[in-house]
């Protein structure tokens, strides 16, 4: 942990989102404008880098702002911050656009897998988030070279930790540890707790 | 998959990366693996960084495009705790009448048939396919209950609104047929009456004229019910005068 630190863009930011977000659970439209504002740039810079198709992408990011507003009601405060509730949120929906997509055109899908190589920098020079995507790349840079190509393939291009196995002609369990190793680095590097 | 797999599987579970029989397994044990569960949460926390660190501006037509669905978009209601109550002795029975009942069901059958659904992942389709189907059975447990007490009411326009009243389950249902639509942008929100204090119990579905409502939350000794039009997504007290009013059956 000896390089943590706080680099929430507004560390004061995260209060007021939870008031938010209590608002939008009771139904404030208002709130949820105010809350679209913070959150609605990470949610679709995340899909984006999932999906890459433009159309695509707003189209999974509306429905994700859209199921924000639906199911505020299940949003605990003690189980974690709101941009990580909602960024989690959308980077299922993403995956999960990614995986139906894929299966409906399973013959192409090794291609596919293929042609999706990581490239954290080709994704993170997209960014526009300075400071968070500093703190991201220099903590990505601690992790070993397996480890980081292969949270990128799963978090960056929405894989199953078989499909990165397979990718990477890498046991299953290597992957799978390699994930989890990789991931508590970032987590130690970034000071994240929960 | 032995509990050492399930073990290492928090970093692919908090990157999205389990197939869903996996990720099923996973939840399974972590709901009763307290190292998993905190590894899981912090691996999760760690992954939403990952995305914060790609924010991309909207066009802001996208803003009102959601904006707008929001508008038509039914909240989930808060998950309130069920409150287990000991029966009160002496109450009167009235049980409906079998036709009463099956329209009834008839009517709860239909429930949560609203049409947000269609991008939700499998699970929580069947999760809310689970929840509307507890609902509906609460419902109906309700309308089946021995002690279960109904008063109608003429409502405004010809429509006619029914409660049932189940004291030893403490619920109460509220049925309404031939409403009319709420005007664009507005709901019909229940209210439980304490007294002359409304407590909000849940909105109607805006896009059913005849629906029944397992109304939120308990009973607790309300002495009526009563409707009123609030904006999309209800208030936190009533902002209009009654559409309907509803005592409960004594
Ligand atoms: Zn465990």
């Amino acid at each position: 942990m000896k390089e943590a630190v706080d680099i929430g863009r507004n560390p004061s930011a995260e209060p007021d989102l939870q008031d938010l977000m209590g608002s939008v659970a009771r139904g404030d439209q208002q709130a949820f404008a105010s809350l679209y504002d913070a959150v609605s740039g990470p949610v679709l810079g995340i899909v984006r880098r999932v999906l890459r198709d433009q159309a695509q992408s707003e189209e999974v990011a509306q429905e994700v702002l859209v199921e924000v507003w639906r199911t505020a009601a299940r949003y605990r405060s003690d189980r974690g911050t709101v941009i990580n509730w909602v960024l989690t949120l959308a980077h299922q929906r993403a995956v999960d656009r990614v995986r139906s997509v894929e299966a409906s055109t399973a013959r192409e899908h090794r291609a596919a897998l293929l042609e999706r190589t990581p490239e954290y920098d080709e994704v993170i020079e997209q960014v526009e988030a300075r400071l968070e995507r500093e703190q991201v790349r220099r903590c990505m840079r601690t992790l070993t070279e397996l480890q980081r190509q292969s949270v990128t393939l799963a978090y960056y291009r929405g894989l199953t930790y078989r499909e990165v196995a397979e990718l990477l002609a890498l046991p299953l369990g290597t992957v799978k540890t390699r994930l989890r190793d990789g991931l508590i680095r970032l987590r130690d590097c970034l000071g994240v707790t929960a | 998959m032995t509990t050492v797999d399930l073990h290492t599987l928090t970093g692919a579970y908090a990157l999205h990366a389990l197939s869903d029989e996996e990720r099923e397994a996973f939840e399974r044990h972590a709901a009763d693996c307290a190292a998993c569960a905190q590894e899981a949460a912090e691996l999760s926390a760690t992954a939403a960084r990952l995305g914060l660190a790609v924010h991309e501006a909207p066009r802001p037509a996208l803003k009102v495009e959601v904006m707008n669905r929001i508008g038509s978009v039914r909240q989930e209601a808060p998950r309130t705790d069920p409150a287990t109550r000991t029966p009160r002795s002496g109450a009167r029975t009235r049980r409906l009448s079998r036709w009463a009942l099956a329209a009834c069901l008839a009517a709860a059958a239909g429930l949560g048939g609203t049409a947000v659904w269609q991008h939700d992942r499998a699970q929580d389709a069947q999760e809310q396919a689970r929840r509307a189907e507890q609902r509906t059975d609460e419902l109906a447990s309700v309308l089946a209950a021995p002690d279960a007490r109904s008063r109608t009411a003429k409502l405004a326009d010809g429509a006619i609104g029914t409660v049932v009243v189940s004291e030893s389950r403490d619920e109460a249902v509220f049925i309404a047929s031939g409403m009319q639509r709420p005007p664009g942008g507005k709901v019909y929100q229940l209210w439980f009456d304490d007294r002359g204090t409304m407590r909000s119990a849940g909105l109607m579905d805006p896009g059913r004229t005849t629906e029944a409502v397992l109304m939120d939350g308990p009973v607790d000794g309300a002495t009526g019910m009563g409707v009123t039009v609030e904006p999309a997504g209800g208030s936190a007290e009533p902002t209009s005068d009654p559409v309907a009013v509803v005592e409960f059956p004594a």
